[in-house]
């Protein structure tokens, strides 16, 4: 029987290799959304590992309604993307700096 | 050893390192890729923790959608890989130290706590599957979030069709406030024309008509005159 700090650790790891992925990936807007997506995924194997242990099913709902935010969220994330990609013709984050900040 | 300890290591192990080549890969393809393998695995683990549902939802509308759409941009923009990747390296350090706090502090804090030692209560056969009941909890008490998630996706779905759809100015199309707008006299004109005399109408002229006239509609009378002066 696995307990459930594996499944934290787990969920912990991932969060980490994600936050390791943004600070790589700084220039590559693409694999920051990705990155995102698996910070989405440990959260949402956090809430499901608490909701399995402990008997109560509300987590689970929780992580549906995240699943449906993070669909969208990463749809629009897209369509930015390639609007950006068709104005500005790059999506590195160096020279996307048209707003002079 | 347990074979449900056995198979979370494989889950796991699936999870994690496909994740950690995610954030490395040189190409962004190989990026999505290694992405649908992590997402896949990490529904594995939700299988052994009893969720279905949420397992199927998450290889049908992560695997089978979210990341289609991501192979779509990736494999539609031209990116230059190279200069995105000039240091890539060099805040390795600063990265790791902020993911260990980050992972320690999460895994000290979730994990001691008196849930070390739960286990979970025993499965009862009778009680419903778990997509029943999650899905009564969702008709009931989560409504009204059901119908705003439903409001998200919309709203989701308009954002992205607007942001992506241009207007191709060589392209063909139609105004239909213009076409709605117009009136009649903008495209029919009556022009007064002075009466002619009725050409005669000559009998060869008129058994041909006869002969090839098998069909009910009677040639026009314009074409009278113009056979008129070969003949």
């Amino acid at each position: 029987m696995v307990s459930l700090p594996w499944y934290l650790l787990v969920g912990a790891v991932l969060f980490a290799i994600s936050v390791i992925g943004i600070f790589l990936n700084r220039k590559n807007l693409i694999v920051l959304l990705m990155a995102i997506e698996l910070m989405l995924l440990a959260v949402n194997t956090n809430f499901i590992a608490f909701s399995h242990f402990l008997g109560d099913l509300n987590g689970q709902v929780f992580v549906f309604f995240i699943l449906t935010v993070a669909a969208a969220e990463s749809a629009i994330g897209l369509a930015i993307l390639v609007a950006l990609f068709r104005n500005m013709n790059t999506i590195n984050v160096d020279e996307l700096d048209s707003l002079k900040g | 050893m347990d074979p449900q300890a056995i198979l979370f290591a494989v889950f796991s192990a699936g999870t994690l390192v496909p994740a950690w080549r995610v954030i490395t890969a040189r190409n962004p393809v190989h990026a999505v890729l290694y992405l649908v393998l992590s997402f896949f695995s990490a529904a594995c683990l939700w299988m052994l923790l009893q969720a279905e549902f949420l397992a199927i939802a998450l290889v049908l509308v992560y695997v089978g959608a979210v990341m289609v759409l991501f192979l779509f941009v990736v494999m539609m923009l031209d990116i230059h890989i190279d200069r995105s990747r000039a240091g890539f390296w060099q805040h390795l350090p600063l990265a790791s130290v902020v993911a260990v706090a980050i992972a320690l502090q999460l895994w000290l804090v979730l994990s001691n706590g008196h849930w070390q030692f739960l286990t979970p209560p025993a499965a009862d056969p009778s009680r419903a599957g778990n997509t029943k009941a999650l899905g009564v909890l969702t008709f009931t008490e989560y409504i009204l979030p059901l119908q705003l998630a439903g409001t998200i996706l919309l709203v989701a779905i308009i954002a992205a069709i607007a942001l992506t759809l241009r207007r191709r100015s060589d392209a063909l199309h139609q105004n239909p406030g213009e076409q709605v707008r117009i009136r009649r006299q903008d495209r029919v004109s009556l022009v007064k024309m002075a009466a002619s005399p009725r050409p005669v109408s000559r009998p060869a002229a008129a058994a041909g008509a006869a002969a090839a006239g098998a069909a009910p509609a009677a040639p026009p009378p314009a074409t009278a005159p113009a056979a008129a002066p070969k003949a």
